[in-house]
């Protein structure tokens, strides 16, 4: 086991201690909070998939959040709570949306990638916001969080908690395998060098549209993990800014690294919500968080570029 | 259909077009010349339009309000490119997104310090008020007139800048070329700031005429640039032609679409499909657009260079 | 004489007005090593890319092998088995010179898609990508990050991931370009150990290197070929002397 490898198993085994300590302490508030950002953490890793390992800079990831979320939202409106087949369906619609998104902005690079993903999530956007049958600008309230046959219970804080661990973890296990496979190889090749990987007889564009795809799905899962955890749903959630979010937590965690995603979602959340809600900090700062987070991240781009994971002990190269 | 009501809408289209063309003449350049994505481009709209309505207030001249505000905007997007921007250059776009990003929460939240969160509205001045009889019964308001006029204007000053001037000469070559611009003993980053500038302008412009009829809020840019960044992607990267001819076709089809496609589909198909699809689709008319063009010109309808 | 392997008839490509390549008719022969030499400018390197199809010509035709490959895409000519080391040495310098090399062998063999096994652990993978190192005496370097390769290494590396695809036909663009003599010596002596294994095209502005390796040799002049011949013949020619040796004193 590498000392990195050993790092995120500390940090997994840490975040597998926190419902009995937060009820110990009786500060069930860390037990949402950190749920949330185990949620965000997976979307972060689908993410990572694609910007880190592929180089796609998908300004654009926040769509499949929304999709994974009205997916459960949207059964769940007509009265279908079978979780089965909501989960289901936000992983197939994701895939599906990512595939069409896809084939168009993947065989494009640079700029126009950037500014296709974010029209097209806008576009997303602005669907969920015209649709008055589901809310429309408002969104919607989820009545009954999904359900599991009886199996899971998602209304028990802690159960629902280790769900969303397991799945992070599976998640985080599931990105490495395919990395470190053919596949994976082919795609890390893509963003190292495309001129050669094209010399060597490999044509980039299936290798980057499947990743799109299994991106998009997870983060479609996550999106339906994301609608359970706020029992509700709005267009905000495939807001561009949330896709800016996003791909500041794959950076500020350390890019195209098994933990960075993790470290990202954890270190954003947590600040945001302490420059919002931190009453040591002055009133000023509380109310006008967004300018400080502003300049940090512009501050974090320009002098951290290598994330949170730079600062854990371990090898450099993975 | 009401014939009126189709020249009325035409306009309108004809006026979200020029506003979406200032916006993206500076931006296309920026992308085009310094191979920049600049997010905060937005923020130098909103900057434009409270800045206006601000001086307005304060001197109850609307001339000298426009004066003013053009030349505050002008003034922080030099000072932004300066602070900012120029140590992004030679970065990946990644993080020129995540950087400029964050430039956007920062103005956001700067104006809402400044002026609040909620909407401010400037009034026009009593000569730019009034309606024009354009036929029978058509009238229409004459600010929105005069903001095709300035638009038309300016794309003519526009293209007679970049197709007649040495300056157009070397904004061309970069925007094709930016080695040989080197090669020819130009100093590169006078040539971005002043580019960068002029962009500032424009979208300060754009945002000062906006103001008398749109809300002024936090975030008005961002509504505005992801619609112009298809208005970019659609005309192709660096190319003030294509950012003309696509701002046109990109606020036509969205103010038409807005229009009269909820009529269309209820009296071809049935009202309660108009109802329903309507505003869904007309929403997203213009990314369908984009979508549409990028599968037969993935370059954009008037490339500039091969790749990037 | 052996079957000819490639061949291009009337191959013609201009930017603007400047014609690159002006009708260019030549041919390599199974098992030769054919350099293609040329003062600068002459269109050396629009007339390798075409070969390569990194560019279509405007006109004329290309085949290799028999077929016409002349609007077949880079990924699917190397599929056939054209393999190319480029001017600008192009590697993946993220990656160790193992994982470059394995890569290039994936590349060939297929079953890309494969999402769970580790690459790395995959002997019909290591395998034969350490074989390729060896051939380029780099065996000992396997583990060692491209980036830190010293530049000879990593243009030993190029010709080894070439290797990789067990190409028929090896395009060469400068592969000594930028060596000092020792390392140029060094890959020389790689090359001659491969001549006659494989067909190769050599372009080459070191002539020390063109006339120790090429059995023929091309002169491109002003994007025509203006002779070809074996290396006494070209050595010989009038024309080549004062359009292109001349120049070299």
């Amino acid at each position: 086991m590498t000392s990195r490898t050993a790092t995120l198993m500390a940090i997994l085994l840490l975040l597998a201690a926190v419902p009995p300590v937060a009820a110990y302490f009786a500060e069930p508030f860390y037990l949402d909070l950190l749920r949330r950002v185990m949620i965000f953490a997976i979307a972060a890793i689908s993410l990572n998939l694609i910007l880190g390992y592929g180089g796609m800079v998908s300004f654009g990831h926040a769509a499949y959040l929304g999709i994974g979320a009205y997916a459960v939202g949207v059964l769940s409106h007509h009265g279908i709570d079978n979780g089965w087949l909501q989960w289901g369906v936000a992983i197939g619609a994701s895939a599906l949306v990512a595939a069409a998104i896809g084939s168009i902005s993947v065989r494009t690079s640079g700029i126009y990638f950037i500014m296709i993903t974010l029209a097209f999530t806008q576009m997303l956007y602005y669907l969920g916001v015209s649709i008055a049958e589901y809310g429309g600008d408002d969104g919607m309230r989820l009545k009954v969080r999904s359900q599991f046959s009886g199996l899971i219970d998602l209304n028990d804080p802690t159960a629902f908690y280790y769900l969303v661990f397991a799945i992070l973890v599976l998640s985080l296990f599931l990105t490495r395998r395919i990395v470190d496979s053919r596949f994976g190889l082919v795609l890390r090749a893509t963003r190292s060098n495309e001129a050669r990987t094209r010399a060597i007889g490999l044509s980039p564009y299936p290798f980057r549209l499947t990743a799109f795809i299994l991106s998009g799905a997870l983060c479609g899962l996550a999106g339906a993990l994301l609608a359970n955890q706020t029992a509700f749903l709005t267009p905000e959630f495939m807001n561009w800014t949330r896709s800016g979010e996003l791909m500041f937590m794959v950076i500020l965690g350390g890019i195209a690294t098994t933990a960075g995603p993790l470290l990202g979602a954890a270190g954003l959340l947590l600040l945001e919500d302490t420059l919002q809600g931190w009453s040591v900090l002055p009133k000023w700062v509380q109310e006008h968080w967004q300018l400080y987070l502003g300049v940090i991240l512009v501050l974090v781009v320009l002098y951290a570029r290598r994330g949170l994971a730079g600062l854990l002990p371990g090898d450099k190269h993975e | 259909m009401d014939f009126t009501l189709v020249v009325e809408q035409t306009l309108n289209g004809l006026q979200l077009g020029v506003m979406l063309f200032l916006l993206a003449a500076g931006l296309t350049l920026v992308f085009g010349i310094m191979n920049l994505v600049n997010l905060a481009h937005g923020s130098l709209y909103m900057v434009g339009a409270y800045l206006a309505t601000w001086f307005y207030q304060l001197t109850g001249s609307f001339a000298l309000a426009l004066v003013l505000g053009l030349a505050g905007t002008l003034l922080v997007g030099v000072v932004v490119e300066l602070v900012a921007l120029r140590t992004l250059y030679e970065r990946d776009h990644l993080d020129q997104v995540l950087a400029t990003f964050g430039l956007i929460l920062f103005f956001n939240e700067l104006i809402a310090i400044l002026w609040g969160r909620a909407a401010i509205y400037s009034t026009l001045p009593e000569f730019l008020s009034g309606h024009v009889q354009l036929a029978g019964n058509l009238r229409y308001p004459l600010y929105r007139l005069l903001i095709i006029g300035v638009g038309l204007a300016v794309a003519l000053l526009l293209w007679f800048v970049v197709s007649k001037t040495r300056l157009g000469m070397l904004i061309r070559a970069g925007a094709s070329n930016r080695a040989m611009v080197a090669a020819l003993g130009v100093d590169i980053r006078l040539l971005y700031t002043i580019v960068f500038g002029f962009g500032a302008a424009l979208a300060g412009l754009a945002g000062l005429l906006a103001g008398p009829i749109f809300a002024v809020q936090p975030g008005m840019g961002e509504m505005i640039l992801i619609q112009v960044f298809v208005v970019i992607v659609i005309g192709g990267i660096g190319s003030i032609r294509g950012a003309f001819l696509g701002a046109l076709i990109v606020g036509m089809v969205d103010t038409l679409g807005r229009a009269f496609l909820k009529p269309a589909l209820s009296a071809v198909i049935s009202p309660a499909a108009g109802d329903a699809a309507g505003p869904a689709l007309a929403s997203m008319l213009i990314y369908l657009l984009m979508a549409a063009v990028l599968a037969f010109r993935p370059e954009g309808l008037f490339p500039v260079r091969g790749g990037s | 004489m052996s079957e000819v392997l490639l061949e291009t008839r009337q191959i013609r490509k201009s930017f603007g007005a400047l014609v690159a390549t002006d009708g260019v008719d030549f041919d390599v022969r199974e098992g030769e090593t054919h350099a293609v030499i040329g003062p600068n400018g002459a269109g050396k390197t629009t007339f390798i890319k075409q070969l390569s199809g990194e560019l279509r010509p405007d006109a004329g035709q290309i085949r290799f092998a028999g077929e016409d490959i002349t609007a077949l895409a880079v990924h699917k000519r190397t599929r056939q088995g054209l393999a190319r080391s480029f001017q600008i040495t192009s590697i993946y310098r993220d990656f160790s010179a193992l994982d470059n090399v394995a890569l290039a062998v994936q590349a060939h063999a297929g079953h890309s898609f494969r999402f769970w096994r580790p690459a790395r652990e995959d002997r019909n993978l290591t395998d034969p990508a350490l074989k390729c190192l060896q051939q380029v005496s780099l065996q000992d370097r396997a583990g060692v990050l491209a980036a830190n390769l010293s530049h000879g290494e990593q243009r030993q590396l190029e010709i080894a991931m070439a290797l990789a695809t067990q190409p028929r036909l090896l395009l060469l663009d400068e592969p000594v370009a930028g060596m000092g003599t020792d390392e140029s010596q060094r890959m020389v002596e790689l090359l001659s150990a491969l001549k006659g294994e494989k067909t190769i095209i050599l372009v080459e502005h070191d002539m020390d290197a063109v006339f120790a390796l090429a059995d023929r040799i091309s002169v491109l002049v002003y994007g025509r070929i203006v002779a070809t011949g074996t290396p006494a013949e070209i050595r010989a020619n009038q024309e080549v002397r004062a359009a292109y040796l001349g120049e070299d004193g």
